[in-house]
């Protein structure tokens, strides 16, 4: 099917987020404002203005109540998804990278630069998921790093543990209540950073992308890594499909990196891999620079992708998508 | 011990100019180190004669001699013996070693007289060989070793599915495989470091080369041992004959033999080419690079020009009983294998000459019984004289046909591969040589008096061509700007040609088929059976069209094609980034493109099409360099065996298709059970994980329902559903009184 092209935004896109019913989508640029969009149609639905700096990231809570974002101006706030009022600022020492509310909502983290002498951290919120009620400015917790600084980092089921993904590619498990290390892997190439870690819907594994040209899906239980996913441009970003076995990453030769920049040379492409058998089995084309997000519909019924060109790409899965299936696969279903 | 002045260098730093004639002072001061004994011969076989005609004798021998050198008549010691008799033997002095060697050379085994034959020696190699001891007086047989089996250096075309070989060279490792179509190739083996350049393949596959920097190694047989080495330091190319017998090696540096070099003679000091004896491993004869003829200055830009040698330099007449290589602009050296002595002791002159090609197959001549080889060359305009393109049979060295040229620009001779017809693309430019157009000249070889066809109704420059090979159609590319290096590609067209139908026997003049306008193509690669060809647009960055035509296409043939003897259909076009190189296989069935490393980073790797383009595989691979098909000798079956085959193709297909589908499901199975396996462990490793998980919920007191795990069956088509909900909104309400 036909994508709809989203052109909302004036730079490159830095997240999307589908809400948990997979209606609506949020995408945030480095142009300072959150855009919320119909996941069906297209249909802008409204911004969300205040940031006075890149916007780096954002969240929905589960119940579609609460935005929060995170930008290049030291804040993460939280706003009001139906009127589009910021209802809380917390103030941070440094940029804030990516945030992520727990599976239930009552807990965000935020991922904050190394910058200004300050170390990289991860600080957890305690959140209430109500408009109106007072949220708490004071950090519940808060994760020093100081071997390498976290990019990205995520909760697993049941808030047990908070994954980070690093600068050195490796990956770390804390304990989500105290935050103590519990383990760090290697599960990248030495210092090729990890670019994005999102979750499988029962958040018991993610996947990871890095600039190593792959991408890994590690058990959150002891970051044991179950797939490789092998490429042939620097990943930023990955997705694991709900419904089907798939996993999207998505990537592309940096600007810099490139001496003649066709779409073809950058490698600006959305690849599926199944995410059992590690083959690459489809790409979908259309962005003119490298891919900086991908969020799929919790709800499995189409993907967007935000690129370096400032488009979100929203694409609806048609038949063959669904009845895609390895033979062994069909055997498996029909026994 | 200080450095006599024989060994200092040439080039000590000075300034040639300021350098100061010390000539005088160097014979006078100079040292000789072999105290003259490389100067001395020793002639045997004289006649016995008495005292008083010794001196008649003498000088006999003295006006023989000083043909070779300088020598006189008290540099000559012919002793006598008790009976006052001459012995049969004389020492002579001659005033350099150079000399006493050129005499040596020249009249060792020549007769003196009727009765008499000389035997001239060095003096110090009879000291060297003759003294005593240092050759066996008993003869003792030589030791030869027990016949061991070697391998079977054609194995490879045994192979039961008679599938063909194919070397890859990616990184640092070169590998053989068998192709195996649209799955992986299967590899035989694969090498690190087997190559420090690149790798070749001999011309009929027996041997596969490759290049190092102590020189170049052939290898073969199942257990591809090495099997011959010609060892050329610094060697970069080599090139071997068509039947495989020699091989010419190359370097770019001449060659720096040492005294005790165990396999080079100091006959190859300086030399840049050596031509081997492949079977011996022995040098047969080596020569020095000609400096290029052409300007190393650009006229108009001041820039140096960068020389391209011409390879190969030696080229092979086709039954490997010639190799010529040409002296741009002077003549042709023609040397007779396997002796390499020049044909007729001369070069011939031919002045002016540009180009030469042999005929790439024995010609059969009409009306000309005897053996001939001819070779092809053309001259350019020489003050009056027009240019000219002239045919020579060798070894007679007549010419056989020449024609006459105006306005010429540059030529390129393209011999069809039976040597029936030579192609003489001429560019020619306008009186005010402003715009160029290409005329073809085509000799029909084998027809008599060599009648010459024109083809001019070409508007535009020419710059590829290809005959069709074992046929008579070619494909030639034209483009209106004159080539340059710009990053955007020139706009060329692309044309086919055939012979006219006639009665009766005889090929019909050449007619324009079909011109195809507005490509990029630059490359023309006929598939080695003939009637398929592939039209290409290779090295460059913006364009990388394949285009697969097929000149007898089995379908409905256009009206207006009927006089022809081709039915032009276009099977396929494909599309490869970055290609650089396109192989067929040697059975004409398969085309591989590759992206080589050597010309760009982006995509190296290579495709696998049918002949019709339909792709079969792809494959992207890190430093990808060479793909190269292992080519196969020519076919032992007969005529009327080929004829057979071709007629029973229906059952012999069933075969090979049968054969096909059975080991196409003995691989589908490995790897669905490979998959079955990995898809079963998934399921097990997600079973333990959604257990523990809900184990965990319900420790917590939580529902045990997974999210986005149980509802994966449900809503498979991806058709939600879909609300529209309609809000009317009443804006502003106002009565309008019509009248």
């Amino acid at each position: 099917m036909r994508p709809i092209l989203l052109q909302g935004h004036e730079r490159p896109l830095t997240q999307i987020k589908y809400t948990k019913d997979g209606d609506i989508l949020f995408s945030t640029a480095k142009d300072q404002i959150i855009c919320a969009w119909f996941s069906a149609n297209g249909e802008r639905l409204g911004t969300y203005h205040g940031h006075q700096g890149a916007l780096w990231t954002v969240d929905i809570d589960p119940t579609t109540t609460l935005l929060a974002s995170g930008a290049a101006d030291n804040t993460v706030r939280l706003w009001d998804v139906r009127t589009g009022k910021c209802v809380k600022v917390l103030e941070l020492n440094t940029a804030v990278k990516r945030v992520e509310f727990s599976e239930d909502g009552t807990q965000l983290l935020a991922v904050t630069e190394k910058r200004m002498g300050f170390l990289g951290t991860i600080v957890v919120f305690d959140i209430k998921i109500d408009v109106d009620a007072e949220q708490s400015s004071e950090p519940a917790m808060t994760i020093t790093c100081d071997e390498s600084k976290a990019t990205v980092a995520g909760w697993s089921y049941l808030s047990k543990y908070i994954i980070a993904g690093h600068e050195d590619g490796s990956v770390s498990q804390y304990d989500g209540k105290s935050g103590e290390l519990l383990d760090n892997y290697p599960a990248h190439e030495d210092g090729m950073p990890v670019t994005d870690l999102q979750w499988s819907p029962d958040r018991t594994y993610f996947i990871t992308s890095s600039k190593d040209k792959t991408a890994k899906v590690i058990s959150a239980r002891n970051l044991e890594v179950l797939k490789t996913y092998v490429t042939d441009t620097p990943l930023n970003t990955a997705t694991i499909t709900p419904k089907k076995d798939f996993v999207i990453l998505g990537g592309g030769q940096a600007a810099i990196d490139v001496t003649t920049t066709s779409s073809r040379q950058g490698k600006f492409e959305a690849r599926f891999y199944h995410r059992i058998f590690e083959d690459e089995i489809g790409r979908v084309k259309g962005h003119f620079g490298p891919l900086n997000t991908i969020a799929v519909d919790p709800q499995g019924r189409g993907y967007a992708s935000g690129g370096e060109d400032g488009y979100v790409r929203v694409h609806h899965f048609d038949k063959g998508y669904f009845d895609f299936m390895y033979e062994v696969e069909k055997e498996q279903a029909r026994g | 011990m200080a450095p006599s002045y024989n060994d200092l260098p040439e080039d000590n730093g000075y300034d040639s100019e300021e350098e100061l004639d010390y000539s005088d002072l160097q014979e006078q001061y100079d040292v000789r180190l072999e105290q003259g004994l490389d100067a001395f011969v020793v002639i045997d076989g004289l006649p016995v004669v008495p005292e008083d005609s010794k001196q008649k004798l003498v000088k006999y021998l003295l006006k023989k001699l000083t043909t070779a050198g300088k020598t006189k008549e008290d540099a000559t010691f012919m002793p006598t013996n008790d009976q006052g008799m001459t012995q049969g033997y004389a020492f002579v002095e001659f005033k350099s070693p150079e000399q006493a060697i050129a005499a040596a050379k020249t009249f060792n085994g020549t007769p003196f007289d009727k009765k008499h034959t000389l035997a001239v020696n060095k003096l110090t190699d009879i000291d060297r060989y003759g003294r005593e001891g240092r050759v066996d007086d008993e003869y003792h047989a030589p030791h030869i070793d027990e016949f061991s089996e070697k391998d079977h250096l054609r194995w490879w075309l045994g192979d039961i599915a008679g599938r063909d070989q194919l070397v890859m060279y990616r990184g640092d490792s070169v590998g053989v495989f068998w192709n195996k179509k649209k799955d992986n190739p299967e590899n035989i083996l694969d090498r690190k470091n087997w190559t420090e350049f690149f790798v070749q393949w001999s011309p009929q596959g027996t041997f596969l080369t490759t290049i190092h920097t102590q020189g170049a190694q052939l290898w073969g047989g199942p257990s591809w041992s090495k099997t011959h080495k010609f060892p050329h330091p610094g060697c970069n190319l080599v090139d071997i004959s068509p039947s495989e017998k020699y091989i010419t090696t190359w370097s770019f540096k001449p060659i720096e033999v040492t005294e005790d070099d165990p396999f080079l003679t100091l006959e190859e000091d300086g030399k840049n080419y050596i031509i081997w004896d492949v079977a011996t491993e022995k040098p047969l004869r080596s020569f020095q690079t000609h400096d290029l003829a052409s300007p190393t200055v650009d006229d108009a830009t001041g820039q140096p020009v960068k020389k391209k040698i011409p390879w190969p330099a030696f080229k092979w007449s086709a039954d490997d009983k010639y190799v010529a290589r040409m002296l741009e602009g002077q003549s042709i050296s023609i040397y007779e294998l396997p002796k390499m002595n020049l044909l007729d002791k001369t070069t011939i002159k031919i002045e002016g000459i540009r180009d030469f090609e042999w005929a790439p197959a024995v010609p059969q001549r009409e009306s000309v019984k005897g053996y001939e080889q001819l070779l092809c060359f053309w001259t350019p305009e020489i003050g009056s004289n027009p240019a000219k393109v002239g045919l020579m049979n060798i070894p007679a060295k007549e010419i056989v046909r020449t024609r006459n040229l105006f306005n010429v620009t540059d030529a390129k001779l393209h011999w069809q591969s039976q040597g029936a017809y030579v192609c003489v693309k001429v560019d020619r430019h306008s009186k005010s040589k402003k715009s160029l157009a290409t005329n073809l000249e085509i000799f029909r070889v084998k027809e008599k008096g060599v009648p010459v066809e024109v083809v001019d109704s070409i508007k535009d420059t020419v710059i590829n061509f290809a005959w069709e090979p074992k046929g008579d159609r070619f494909v030639l590319i034209t483009t209106t700007e004159v080539v340059a290096a710009t990053a955007v590609p020139p706009k060329t067209a692309v044309s086919f040609f055939c012979p006219e139908k006639i009665k009766g026997a005889g090929v019909g003049n050449f007619k324009l088929i079909r011109t195809i306008e507005k490509k990029n193509s630059n490359a023309i690669y006929w598939s080695p059976k003939g009637r398929f060809v592939v039209v290409a647009t290779v090295h460059s960055q913006q364009s990388f069209d394949l285009d697969f035509w097929d000149l007898d296409f089995e379908g409905e043939k256009p009206e207006s094609d009927k006089d022809l003897t081709a039915n032009l259909q276009l099977m396929n076009t494909a599309d490869h980034y970055g290609v650089t190189d396109i192989d067929w296989d040697p059975t004409g069935r398969y085309v591989a493109t590759s992206a080589s490393v050597w010309k760009h980073t982006m995509e190296n790797g290579y495709h696998l099409y049918s002949l019709s383009g339909e792709l079969l595989r792809e494959e992207h691979i890190e430093k990808f360099k060479q793909l190269l098909w292992r080519p196969r000798p020519p076919t032992l079956l007969s005529r009327d065996d080929q004829k057979q085959i071709r007629k029973n193709l229906r059952d012999y297909s069933k075969d090979f298709e049968e054969q096909d589908r059975i080991e196409e499901d003995k691989e589908k199975g490995a790897i669905v059970e490979e998959r079955r396996r990995t898809l079963s462990e998934w399921l097990a490793w997600r079973a333990n994980t959604e257990e523990d998980l809900r184990e965990e919920r319900r420790e917590m007191g939580l529902d045990t329902e997974i999210n986005g795990v149980d509802d994966k069956a449900e809503d498979a088509d991806g058709e939600g559903e879909q609300i529209e909900e309609l809000v009317e909104e009443v804006l502003d309400e106002f009565e309008e009184i019509v009248s």
